[in-house]
């Protein structure tokens, strides 16, 4: 057994499961703004009245937090892979988490603002 | 034929290098890389290679082969050569301690590390544990391993975490007492792996099947230890 605590799950089988998961999402999520896009005339009318609607505006928000998850689970695997000393490894780690926690605040006041 | 071989002893080389070998090949014949070796060694004793059964069942010759791992014993030179040309490596990722001769430490802890015997603590049966043959066949594919270490060594999951990430080769093993009827400890076996490096760092490129000598599937073996493991968790 190899401890760890920088991933996201403590668990191998959970961070494996949760970037399978949040890739079906952000598959989704971008076939159905794929389809929305050749199906309809996108101008400001119909794409604000697309993210009027609560369940489009929790479908982005869950579209962002399974980006992020799955973001985190990668680039944490890609820092354990390539930096091998502690400090730049734990740096690049934080300024990801950082950034992902920025999106996900930012993106909320972005879909709910509007 | 010419025959490019890295060269590397600590003793008198600062760093390694590779030496060009023009090797005579008997007419019409087509030698193992092993036998192209021999041949070097004849002339040249201070090459240092490991060999022993010399027919692809002690996993002894293990090495690089024109850019593929593979056992020189059972690698016909024809298999391998370009423009009569074959450029021979230790395996990649493991300490070089002379020539071909590589330190097989790390991937031996890694073996060690999935506790490849059979645990079992229920009382003894007069004669034997019985196993059917149904169950007898799911070790089909896992036992035959003999520890070449050329998947591991070709997989970049181990070159990256050695230390950490088992390979290839121990989760094969890992897999084949998980799959033992006999087997009691399967729950701890289980346990001991549910961590994001030891199975986990496996991203399914496959060079581990693409090489193994004795045409085995450790990527397989792998996915069963997967599912398991999500079979336990969910």
């Amino acid at each position: 057994m190899v401890s760890s605590v920088t991933n996201l799950g403590r668990s191998g089988v959970f961070d494996w499961l949760i970037q399978r998961v949040t890739a079906y999402v952000l598959a989704l999520y971008t076939i159905f703004l794929l389809g929305f896009m050749l199906t309809t005339d996108v101008n400001y009318e119909t794409w604000s009245g697309l993210f009027q609607q609560t369940w489009f505006r929790i479908f982005s928000l869950l579209a962002l937090i399974s980006l992020g998850a799955h973001a985190w689970v990668g680039l944490w695997t890609v820092t354990t892979d390539y930096i091998k000393p502690m400090a730049p490894r734990f740096l690049v780690q934080a300024a990801c988490g950082l950034a992902m926690f920025v999106y996900l605040v930012w993106g909320i006041q972005i879909f709910w603002g509007l | 034929m010419l025959v490019s071989l890295y060269r590397y002893n600590p003793e008198t080389d600062k760093a390694p290098y590779m030496q060009d070998v023009e090797v005579e090949i008997p007419e019409g014949k087509d030698l193992m890389v092993l036998d192209v070796l021999n041949l070097i060694k004849e002339k040249d004793p201070s090459v240092a290679y490991r060999r022993s059964c010399r027919e692809g069942v002690c996993g002894s010759d293990g090495m690089n082969m024109n850019g593929k791992n593979g056992l020189a014993c059972i690698t016909p030179v024809s298999d391998v050569a370009k423009d009569n040309k074959i450029v021979l490596r230790p395996l990649p990722g493991l300490p070089v301690i002379r020539d071909l001769v590589v330190d097989m430490n790390m991937f031996y802890r890694q073996y060690e590390k999935v506790t490849p015997h059979l645990i079992n603590n229920n009382p003894e049966p007069a004669i034997e544990r019985l196993q059917s043959p149904e169950d007898r066949e799911k070790l089909d594919g896992l036992y035959e391993c003999i520890l070449c270490a050329c998947c591991s060594t070709a997989c970049p999951s181990f070159w990256w975490n050695p230390d950490k990430f088992i390979g290839p080769a121990g989760l094969l093993q890992a897999y084949r007492f998980l799959a033992d009827s006999r087997d009691t400890a399967q729950a701890e076996r289980l346990a001991s792996l549910d961590d994001p490096f030891s199975v986990f760092r496996c991203r399914g490129i496959m060079n581990c099947v693409s090489v193994c000598p004795k045409g085995l599937n450790p990527t397989r073996a792998i996915g069963h230890i997967r599912n398991l493991l999500l079979q336990r968790a969910t």
